[in-house]
């Protein structure tokens, strides 16, 4: 292991989230909050601090760096990151409990929102701004911010491709141009116009500014967390509508808007994976809406809330306009269905992720003619082009972990004597980085229930669904921390 | 600068090796997804798999966009068709297509011609007339000449029983009675810029500037003794050889080329009339001796295995071959290979990987780039040459006072026919020639670039 090389990237990473707080302060100093000034304060001063003395401490490191220290390098900043992130909430006393600031914070920046505070709206301004910007870092991803802005020189510098592949979702992560700056550039200037479309829409809608840009921050990462108790209830059916569009935009392969913007609209209509979310969305939709008929007074209201519930679960973003758990059973399965699916490859979005839903789909279909036809060669097509093999087998080993992490975190955060249901939906909605489950973690209520123990399974549920399990598995493979 | 790299294999990775440092924004094609996987680990390019010859393939790495295509993939005919299906899609694209089967050598140019190419490579001429150059001057390693061949950075070993052992550069004068100046020193596997008090050792390899005319006296004064090369064993009956063989026999040389293949050797002397040519084992010393390997004037080791190359080499020296020249298509472990007394080594590929980048830099900057440029000290240092024009900053102030980067070194100037191998109180003026040489890391460009 290179942890010269790491120690330096993990510097780096932390002087950006240093440099992200300073927004926050500045509100809270607006604001006259005096805890939170300070809170914010000592936060930064600590993180710059410890940035510093890491870049310091890990200078003149050689600038060779593999999958290994690639995938470990993400996994660990991550969790420091989350560390140092949780400072402001905890110091300035508006979350009393360590484990919950923690959790507060792993939920922004893995995108989650599942929340474990009772009364959003008792929180000071520049907490909030907080705790809805880790929802925008975190959504795209602050390696990849960092990919962006920093040049990584010398000739051997292809090891950034891990870093994208470990902080990027999806089965099949590449390049949109031969240059991994310029790659991680177009994302984020793409994010950043969505995000500022997203602010001047609801701006439109009459949401008053900060409100609006902290909606638009949790819509952008798809994370869920808001600034009203109620999330987007209160607010106007535009807004509501508005939230709806964009959670979906958001959901979105943005590879696929780096091809419309280069005028490839053909490649981007024949796409399998955004055909497959689409289709989902507006069957889901339909079924619901169908579902639900006589619960609400006029067909309006019914599909806007159809269609913003399936569009923030699709998306594992966790915004609620109604309290989905006292839906019709069908409903509720079929949200549940979406849960797992998750929205696409190469999105903010969290879940199992469509693309791979469908190379599962269709390596079973092969499977199964093989039993019938033995010796048939079949290569697993995806949008015409043959899929390599070790990408379905690293697709099908992702399933196995996935179900195999889901399994075991049910079975340890059931020590807190909850109900099944709130159980298993709280590990899907945490490790698919949705935010609010059934029951007990409904959308109405909240994660505060949990014991210390539960909270800290389901942090690294969080973590491991945002970073696509394998960056936060092989830091407890003893593989990894051996000598070669 | 967009370049499209068709074909990644050693030559290929070689490139992208090189111009990913440099900056420039590579794509590389290949129908092998295996060597695309680790070039993509390796260095931060974009792949696309398929034959890149195909329309279909060209457009999905962005041919449209590019600025250069590099065809590099294992058959000539491939690249030709490569390069002109690319021109066909965007007729402002610079192409560069290695053409390497002799059949064709004599229609190269017309070839370059008629499909529209920027330019043609052929590394294992270009290496069999870098060893034909070596062979005229015996006993340096290696030569690279700058301004029109009136100058040139020669490579030679520090043996025991040298003159120059333990001697200190100042010193140096006394002894070779001629101008010439270190400009690097290989020891141990790395280049170092010495100052006046640095003090040569036993296995040291120099680099040393020195006008063409001196060599002669240079060597007489140090003691090697050079005769004229009248016999050359070439081991390996390849491409290079042929070329080599053919030059060789023009200057009247004899020449014999021992190779395995018995079909090989018939086609070798149907195309090389006074050329012996040996069918036979070239690692087995029965037939080294039986071909005269301890009367031979030159033993050129150029088979396709390195490994090979290395041991037969070992043997003609220890037989007491005066001047030996080994092939290596891969210098990756160059600093083990410094201990071995393998004479010259030349790699084909490494010539012509510093042709094309020097074309690629003379494209980025039209006005200022470098006329030649050569890498020396196993890739750790670059000799260039560059001209000094009207923007060329500090003309006419004594070298001392200019505050030069770091691994930055003047070599030579030229001033019209007249070559100055400078001290503190040269200078320069419009119209010279410099010729710097660097170890920076950053990399210098133009000639500006050289000052702090």
């Amino acid at each position: 292991m290179n942890y010269k090389m790491m120690g330096r990237f993990i510097g780096k990473i932390l002087m950006l989230e240093a440099a992200f707080m300073v927004p926050a302060l500045l509100i809270s100093v607006w604001e006259g909050e005096i805890a939170a000034v300070r809170a914010f304060m000592l936060s930064i001063g600590a993180t710059a601090l410890l940035a510093w003395g890491l870049t310091w401490f890990c200078r003149g490191s050689k600038n060779k760096f593999y999958a290994r220290e690639g995938l470990a390098c993400v996994g660990i900043s991550w969790i420091i990151m989350s560390l140092l992130g949780c400072m402001p909430f905890y110091l300035s006393g508006e979350i009393p409990g360590f484990v919950d600031a923690f959790f507060e914070i792993v939920s922004g920046f893995t995108t989650t929102g599942a929340s474990i505070v009772p009364a959003v709206e008792e929180l000071s301004g520049g907490i909030l701004y907080w705790r809805s910007f880790s929802h925008w870092l975190g959504g795209m991803g602050v390696l990849v911010f960092l990919l962006a802005i920093s040049t990584v020189s010398g000739s051997d510098n292809g090891f950034t491709m891990h870093l994208l592949r470990a902080e990027s979702p999806g089965p099949n992560v590449g390049k949109l141009v031969p240059r991994m700056k310029k790659t991680a550039g177009i994302l984020y200037l793409l994010y950043i116009l969505l995000t500022v479309a997203n602010v001047i829409f609801l701006l439109a809608g009459k949401m008053p500014l900060f409100d609006a840009v902290c909606t638009a921050f949790g819509t952008a990462g798809t994370g869920g967390f808001g600034v009203k108790n109620d999330s987007i209830a209160g607010y106007s059916p535009y807004i509501q509508n508005v939230c709806t569009i964009f959670m979906l935009l958001f959901g979105v392969n943005f590879s696929c808007y780096y091809l419309l913007l280069i005028r490839q609209v053909k490649n981007v209509l024949r796409d399998e994976e955004l055909r497959l979310y689409l289709g989902l969305v507006a069957g889901s939709i339909l079924l619901i809406a169908w579902n639900l008929q006589g619960t609400y007074k006029t067909l309006e209201e019914t599909v806007r809330h159809a269609a913003f519930q399936v569009s923030s679960i699709i998306t594992t973003t966790g915004y609620a306009t109604a309290d989905f758990d006292l839906w019709p059973g069908l409903s509720k399965a079929i949200l549940l269905a979406l849960m797992i699916v998750g929205a696409s490859a190469g999105s903010t979005g969290g879940g199992f992720k469509c693309g791979r839903v469908l190379l599962v789909l269709k390596s079973l279909r092969r499977s199964v003619q093989q039993v019938v036809h033995p010796r048939k060669i079949q290569a697993v097509r995806m949008n015409g082009q043959p899929v390599g093999e070790k990408i379905l087998q690293n697709t099908n080993a992702y399933l196995a972990a996935y179900t195999i992490i889901i399994i075991l975190s049910f079975l340890l955060i059931s020590v807190d004597g909850f109900s099944i249901t709130t159980n298993l939906s709280a590990v899907l909605a945490c490790f698919n980085n949705i935010g609010p489950g059934f029951e007990m973690v409904g959308p109405a209520s909240n994660f505060a229930a949990y014991g210390a123990f539960s909270k800290l399974v389901l942090i690294m549920d969080m973590l491991a669904g945002r970073l696509e399990i394998f960056p936060i598995l092989i830091l407890f493979s003893r593989t990894t921390w051996k000598r070669r | 600068m967009k370049i499209i790299i068709a074909g990644d294999g050693k030559m290929g990775a070689k490139l992208t090796r090189q111009l990913s440092a440099e900056g420039d924004d590579l794509t590389l094609i290949d129908s092998n997804p295996r060597v695309l996987e680790s070039s993509e680990e390796r260095y931060d390019v974009m792949v696309v798999q398929g034959n890149c010859a195909s329309m279909e393939v060209l457009s999905q790495a962005g041919v449209r966009e590019a600025d250069l295509l590099i065809a590099m993939a294992g058959a000539d005919e491939i690249n030709l068709l490569c390069c002109v299906t690319a021109h066909s899609m965007n007729p402002n694209i610079h192409t560069i297509a290695r053409v390497r089967n002799p059949e064709y050598t004599d229609q190269v140019y017309k070839m370059r011609e008629m499909f529209a190419l920027s330019m043609t490579v052929n590394p294992e001429r270009q290496a069999a007339s870098e060893i034909v150059r070596l062979l005229r001057y015996p006993g340096f390693l290696k030569r690279d000449t700058f301004a029109k061949g009136r100058v040139e950075i020669v490579e030679l070993r520090i043996e025991k029983n040298s003159k120059l052992c333990n001697v200190a550069l100042n010193d140096m004068d006394g002894i070779v009675k001629c101008k010439i100046l270190v400009c690097a020193v290989l020891r141990n596997g790395s280049a170092i810029m010495p100052g006046g008090g640095f003090v040569l050792q036993e296995g040291d390899r120099i680099f040393v500037t020195a006008p063409t005319n001196t060599l002669a006296v240079l060597l007489h004064n140090l003691g090697v003794i050079t005769h004229k090369v009248k016999s050359v064993i070439l081991c390996g009956g390849g491409r290079m050889s042929y070329y080599l063989a053919k030059e060789l026999q023009k200057s009247g040389m004899g020449v014999s080329i021992i190779e395995r293949d018995q079909g090989r050797c018939e086609q070798l002397a149907a195309m090389l009339p006074d050329t012996s040519i040996i069918q036979g084992d070239a690692s087995s010393q029965f037939v080294l001796e039986s071909e005269g390997i301890s009367e031979c004037d030159a033993l050129v080791t150029m088979t396709g295995l390195d490994e090979l190359n290395m041991i037969i080499s070992l043997y003609g020296t220890s037989c007491g071959v005066p001047q030996v020249i080994t092939k290596l298509g891969r210098m990756d472990n160059s600093n083990i290979l410094d201990r071995l007394t393998l004479g010259s080594v030349i790699s084909p590929k490494e010539l012509c990987c510093n042709t094309i980048v020097r074309y690629v830099r003379a494209m980025k900057n039209q006005t200022g780039a470098a006329l030649t440029m050569h890498t020396i000290a196993e890739g750790q240092a670059e000799a260039m040459e560059f001209m000094v024009d009207k923007d060329t900053p500090h003309c006419g102030e004594p070298l001392k006072k200019l505050k030069l980067k770091k691994g930055v070194l003047v070599v030579c100037i030229t001033k019209g026919g007249r070559q100055e191998i400078p001290n503190g109180d040269s200078c320069y003026y419009q119209g010279d020639s410099l010729i710097i040489v660097t170890n920076s890391e950053r990399g210098i460009r133009q000639l500006k670039d050289i000052f702090e």
